[in-house]
């Protein structure tokens, strides 16, 4: 079963303990500039959103790698950068149309969301289930069908 | 079916490897010109620092990854195409037949009408066989002149640096990079290599080169400045290789003229890459990008088709990503705005921090960006999206470094969508 990050903005109190997690398991720092989640705030609409990469299935990023260095994990699904191979060009951080892989100037290779092979450790750290690591399939199913529903006359709704 | 694929790069391989899951029992043929596996030019610069060896240029890591995917690569050069009997006519080996081609010939540096252009000691960077010139000639304190400061030259100039050479770079545009960045941005980049210890030309043409004592070159400028140089790097644009097809019937321009599904005008036959003249999804006119991204979606999308599965190609947004010697810059679709549009500026000329985004009416459609390396991409998504951004773009024109909270705003459940779920 392939599992996914599921992030609902309406629980996050902007907390950044994602942030944090994420940036000690990947860098061995305390240091949110360092992860790979963000989270995005909206003070106008007291608002917080965290947003990673969602694994998508187009993958501009690997596409669009010139030397390989981006491949699937088959266990997970996740799309990984292999640092080794990694030239640093970043011509993924411009492909990527959610801009969810970032260059990292004092590694000189890109970074993004791996998964944490499997055990994300910002859906561990998320107080408030902001952030669950649940079946791909389930994920986003709810929203659709509140859109949906959304879209419907009034009367219908 | 017998598909047969001209060129080796990202395109042609990525074109082979789209048609091997799409067409699993076709028979693909790869034709490569060059001696080494199909390789990366983006990679070039990394192996002039030694970031990389020459395996690190390779598309693909696995030797036997193309023989896996029963893929074949034939070492040659085509002479001529001969549409009427769909066959190929090779310099050295037989003539081959296909059932569907794809011209993914690429593009090649062009030289400059300059007298001594000829002379030894001056090197384009395009090929792994040029990289190697130049490892070998850019000596630590060796005299190093570069023509053209476009994206090429900009990006191999941080190698040239790095290993320690005395370098002058002669651009004849009034700033660098002139066809990727505007004024602000292209100037910024100036002075930032000139605060690195490079001495800059703007607005400055190279007159001639002549040869000098041993094997050193004197460069004469048209300010009537002469430069004593050990290596000239000629990086003054490239253009596509299409001269193979003179006669073929197979109609031209700038590159090879294509439909929206990559086909070319002789059915059967179909472009991808830097030879392509595709559509650009910012004028929805058709032109030349010779840019990575660009390549890789035409691969995918000429096999697809190649392979009868009708793909419409929905242009490619125009867009570059380069590393001026630690300075990052980027720019995407219409940078330089459009007339009656909107825009938002953010610039900072003692950090070396610009942003510019462009819009027409709600919708972003360019933008450029010096020394942002965070969530860059976005600036691709709001643009092909073509996201009706609504109160957002007053927002970002009061702060345009809220590009990715613009998108979440406008795609989440957040703000007006906040009652979705």
């Amino acid at each position: 079963m392939l599992r996914s990050l599921q992030i609902e903005p309406e629980k996050c109190t902007g907390c950044l303990q994602c942030e944090m997690a994420c940036s000690y398991q990947a860098e061995g720092v305390f240091n949110p500039s360092k992860s790979r989640i963000k989270i995005f705030t909206f003070h106008d609409e007291g608002r917080f959103v965290p947003y990673t990469c969602t694994q998508c299935t187009e993958a501009w990023c690997l596409h669009a790698c010139p030397v390989e260095a981006i491949v699937i994990n088959e266990a997970t699904g996740a799309k990984e950068v292999i640092d080794d191979i990694c030239v640093g060009c970043k011509v993924c951080t411009i492909a990527c149309p959610f801009g969810t892989v970032n260059y990292n100037q004092e590694t000189a290779v890109v970074q993004k969301c791996d998964l944490c092979g499997g055990d994300p450790e910002c859906a561990k750290a998320c107080p408030t289930q902001a952030i669950t690591y649940v079946d791909s399939e389930h994920s986003g199913l709810e929203r659709m069908r509140a859109h949906a529903a959304q879209n419907l006359p009034q009367d219908n709704a | 079916m017998k598909h047969v694929i001209v060129g080796a790069g990202p395109s042609g391989v990525i074109a082979a490897e789209t048609l091997r899951k799409v067409d699993p029992t076709s028979s693909i043929i790869m034709i490569g010109d060059e001696p080494e596996p199909p390789y990366s030019r983006m990679a070039l610069p990394y192996y002039l620092i030694d970031k990389i060896n020459e395996e690190g240029t390779y598309l693909r890591k696995s030797s036997s990854h193309f023989g896996n995917k029963d893929i074949d690569i034939i070492r040659d050069r085509v002479s001529t195409i001969d549409p009427k009997n769909k066959s190929l006519n090779l310099e050295q080996h037989d003539a081959i037949s296909y059932d569907k081609l794809l011209i993914a010939t690429g593009s090649h540096p062009i030289t400059p009408p300059i007298e001594g252009m000829d002379l030894p000691g001056i090197h384009s960077c395009w090929t792994l066989e040029d990289g190697r010139n130049i490892v070998n000639k850019a000596k630590p304190g060796s005299n190093v002149v570069l023509m053209g400061a476009g994206f090429i030259g900009c990006i191999i100039l941080e190698s040239l640096a790095l290993r320690k050479v005395n370098l002058t770079v002669i651009e004849m545009g009034d700033r660098m990079v002139p066809r990727m960045m505007d004024q602000t941005a292209g100037n910024m980049i100036k002075s930032w290599c000139q605060e690195k210890g490079v001495s800059v030309h703007t607005s400055t043409r190279v007159d001639a080169i002549e040869k000098d004592s041993g094997d050193s070159l004197k460069v004469k400028l048209d300010n009537g400045e002469v430069l004593d140089a050990d290596l000239v790097i000629s990086a003054t644009g490239v253009a596509a290789n299409i001269q193979f097809l003179d006669g073929s019937g197979l109609e031209t321009d700038e590159g090879i003229l294509v439909n929206d599904r990559l086909q070319s005008s002789i059915a059967d036959i179909y472009a991808a890459g830097d030879v392509c003249q595709g559509k650009d999804f910012s004028t929805g006119e058709y032109s030349v990008q010779a840019i990575q991204p660009t390549a890789a979606d035409h691969g995918r999308i000429a096999a697809m088709n190649m392979a009868g599965k009708d793909t419409v190609h929905q242009g490619c947004v125009n867009m570059n990503v380069l590393d001026t010697m630690g300075l990052i810059s980027s720019s995407y679709g219409l940078w330089m705005g459009i007339d009656g549009g909107e825009s938002a500026k953010l610039c900072d000329n003692d950090r070396y921090r610009y942003l510019s985004l462009s819009f027409e009416d709600d919708v972003m459609v360019g933008a450029q960006a010096v020394g942002l390396t965070q969530h860059v991409g976005v600036l691709r998504g709001l643009i092909q999206t073509k996201l009706k951004l609504g109160k957002w773009k007053d927002h970002l024109i009061k702060d345009p470094t809220r590009i990715m909270e613009a998108y979440l705003a406008n795609t989440q459940a957040i703000g007006h969508n906040a009652g979705v779920i």
